[in-house]
C-alpha cells in the first residue's frame, strides 16, 4: 500500500515539473512580491525594531519564507483537490469511489508528492534570490532543520484537507467554487502572508497562533528562525499533527455522508 | 468619419453588455457560490487593509504617512485594479482559449478579437471588490481640505488609475501569445503593482520610484496626484507638474497595451497543425 501511495505521489511529483514556463513565470512573481514586502517591512521594523518580537532580519527572512510556502502549501487554493471537485461536478468521482484504494489517500498522495515538487521549484528559487538580495537568517542548529522538515508535510496535510472539505461542498453545491474562494481569503490572512501572526495585537494573537492556518507559514517560520526551539518547537509541530488528524477525520466523515446521501451526477 | 467611429464604439459597448449579461445570467444559476464569491470579494480587499491595519498597530507611519493618508493611496489603486479586472480581467486567461482553440472560433466572428477575449466570462461578482475600494477611499477623502482643483485631480487620478491598470493588464497578458503557460508573470505586474502602490512610494528606493514612473509607470495611479491632493512634498525631488500627469501617462500606456495587443495577434498562428 505505501509503495502505491508513493508511486501516485511521484506521479503527481511528475505531472507538475511538465509546466516548465508556469513555474519560472510564477517564482518572477514570487519574488517580485517578496521584495515588496521587503520594503515595506523594512521600513516598519526600521520604526519599529523589535515589533512582534523579530528583528529586522527575520523579517525579512519571514517574508522569503512566506512566499515560499505560498505554492507548497497552496495558500490560494488549487492542486488535486480542484481535480476532485471537478470530478464531483462531472460524476466522474464514481470512478474514484471504485477504485480499491481510499479516496483521501489517493489525492492525499497526489498532493504530497505535488508539494514537493513546489517546494523544490517554487519554495527554493525566491528563497534564494531573497538570501542573495537581502541579508536573511538560517536555521541555527540541525534540530530546528529536522523540525522545519517535518513542519511542512503537516502544513501540507492541514491545508490538503481543508481544501479536500471545501472540494467536498461539491457534493452538496454542484459549483464549489465559492467554498473555495472563502477558503482561500481565510488562508491568505490567517496563515501570516497578508502579515506575520506574530504582529496581530492582543489576544486575537493568541487566538490566530493556534488555528490551523498557523502551521501553513508561521509555525515553520518561527522554527527556521529560532523562535520556537526545543519543546516550544515540539509543541508547534504537534499542534500541526493534531490539526491534521483532526481535519482528515473530519474528510472521512463527510466523505462518508456524501456517499451514503448523495446521488452522482449523470443517475 | 467620426459619426461611424462613434456608432462602432456604441456597437463595441452594446456588444460586451450583451455578453456580460449572457454571463451574469449563467453565473446566476449558481446563487450560492455567486454571492459567496460576491461578498468575498468584499472582505479580500477588506482584509487587506486590515493587514495594514494591523501594522499600524505597531507604528504611527510608514514612508512618513500615517494611516488616513494611506487609505487614500489604497482606495486609488485598489479601485483601478478592481475596475480593470472586471472589465477586462479575462485576457488573463487568454493561454486557456489559445490551447482550447476557442480562440481560433472568435476570430471567426463580427466583433474586435480583444472584446470578446474581455467579456468572456464576465463576472459581475467583482463589482464588490470596486465597492469596497470606494468604501475605503470614501472614507479617506473625508480627511482631505477640498479644493475644486483637488477635486478634478481626484476624478482624473481614479479614471488614469482604471485606464493604466487596463492597460497592463492586456499588455502583460500577451506574453501568452508566445508562450501559452507564462500567464503568472502578468500578475506581478497587476497585483503585484496593486501592492506596490498601497504604500507610499518613500519606503521604496529612489531607483525603484524612477521604474515605477519611466518605466511600468504605476507611480501615476495614485502616487502623484496623492502628494497634491493631500499636499505633501516629493522625497525624491521629482518635478511637480508629474501630480498632474497621470491622464497623459493612461493614454500612452493604453496606446502601447494596444501596439502590443496587435503585435501578439500577428504573431499568432493559431496552435493546430
Amino acid at each position: 500500500m505505501a509503495g502505491l501511495y508513493l508511486s501516485v505521489a511521484t506521479r503527481a511529483f511528475r505531472r507538475y515539473s511538465t509546466y516548465t514556463a508556469a513555474t519560472l513565470a510564477g517564482m518572477f512573481t514570487n519574488c517580485v512580491f517578496g521584495i515588496i514586502l521587503c520594503f515595506v517591512y523594512q521600513e516598519l521594523w526600521s520604526l519599529k525594531p523589535h515589533a512582534g518580537g523579530y528583528d529586522v532580519k527575520e523579517a525579512i527572512t519571514y517574508v522569503w519564507l512566506g512566499q515560499a510556502m505560498i505554492m507548497t502549501v497552496l495558500v490560494w487554493g488549487g492542486g488535486p483537490t480542484n481535480d476532485l471537485a471537478n470530478r464531483i461536478r462531472t460524476g466522474d468521482v464514481a470512478l474514484d469511489l471504485y477504485r480499491p484504494v481510499p479516496l483521501i489517500g489517493w489525492y492525499a498522495a497526489q498532493d504530497l508528492g505535488r508539494a514537493a515538487y513546489h517546494l523544490l521549484a517554487r519554495g527554493i528559487g525566491p528563497t534564494l534570490l531573497g538570501a542573495l538580495l537581502f541579508d536573511i537568517r538560517w536555521p541555527g542548529s540541525l534540530g530546528a532543520w529536522l523540525a522545519f522538515a517535518v513542519s511542512l508535510p503537516l502544513a501540507v496535510l492541514v491545508s490538503f484537507a481543508i481544501r479536500f472539505l471545501v472540494a467536498s461542498t461539491a457534493f452538496w453545491l454542484l459549483d464549489s467554487s465559492g467554498p473555495a474562494t472563502v477558503a482561500w481569503i481565510t488562508a491568505a490572512f490567517l496563515s501570516g502572508l497578508t502579515v506575520p501572526l506574530v504582529l496581530f495585537p492582543g489576544w486575537t494573537r493568541d487566538v490566530v497562533l493556534t488555528l490551523p492556518w498557523a502551521t501553513f507559514i508561521q509555525i515553520p517560520a518561527d522554527i527556521w528562525l529560532g523562535q520556537r526551539s526545543g519543546w516550544h518547537a515540539v509543541e508547534g509541530l504537534v499542534l500541526g499533527a493534531a490539526w491534521a488528524g483532526v481535519l482528515l477525520l473530519v474528510c472521512a466523515f463527510v466523505l462518508r455522508r456524501a456517499t451514503a446521501k448523495v446521488v452522482v451526477q449523470g443517475g | 468619419m467620426a459619426e461611424t467611429l462613434a456608432g462602432a464604439a456604441a456597437a463595441n459597448v452594446r456588444a460586451y453588455r450583451d455578453i456580460g449579461l449572457m454571463w451574469t445570467r449563467a453565473a446566476m444559476a449558481y446563487p450560492a457560490s455567486f454571492w459567496m464569491m460576491a461578498f468575498s470579494g468584499f472582505v479580500v480587499g477588506g482584509l487587506d487593509f486590515v493587514g495594514i491595519w494591523i501594522m499600524f498597530h505597531t507604528v504611527d507611519s510608514l514612508g512618513e504617512w500615517n494611516l488616513r493618508e494611506i487609505a487614500f493611496l489604497y482606495g486609488a489603486s485598489g479601485f483601478g485594479l478592481a475596475f480593470a479586472d472586471m472589465l477586462v480581467g479575462r485576457v488573463e486567461r487568454l493561454g486557456d482559449l489559445i490551447r482550447t482553440g476557442r480562440l481560433d472560433a472568435m476570430f471567426l466572428k463580427p466583433l474586435p478579437l480583444l472584446l470578446q477575449v474581455c467579456a468572456d466570462e464576465f463576472a459581475l461578482r467583482r463589482l464588490s471588490r470596486i465597492l469596497q475600494s470606494v468604501v475605503v477611499l470614501g472614507v479617506a477623502c473625508t480627511f482631505v481640505a477640498w479644493s475644486p482643483v483637488k477635486v478634478l485631480v481626484t476624478l482624473s487620478m481614479i479614471a488614469s488609475s482604471s485606464v493604466i491598470y487596463l492597460a497592463i493588464f492586456v499588455a502583460f497578458a500577451c506574453i501568452q501569445f508566445w508562450t501559452i503557460d507564462a500567464n503568472e508573470v502578468a500578475n506581478a505586474f497587476t497585483y503585484g503593482g496593486n501592492a506596490v502602490t498601497q504604500y507610499p512610494l518613500s519606503i521604496y528606493p529612489r531607483e525603484v520610484v524612477t521604474g515605477l514612473t519611466l518605466v511600468v509607470p504605476l507611480a501615476f495611479v495614485n502616487w502623484y496626484p496623492a502628494l497634491y491632493v493631500i499636499g505633501k512634498p516629493d522625497p525624491y525631488g521629482f518635478p511637480d507638474w508629474l501630480r498632474f500627469a497621470s491622464p497623459l501617462a493612461a493614454v500612452v500606456l493604453m496606446a502601447l497595451a494596444l501596439l502590443v495587443w496587435r503585435t501578439g495577434v500577428r504573431h499568432y498562428t493559431s496552435t493546430g497543425s
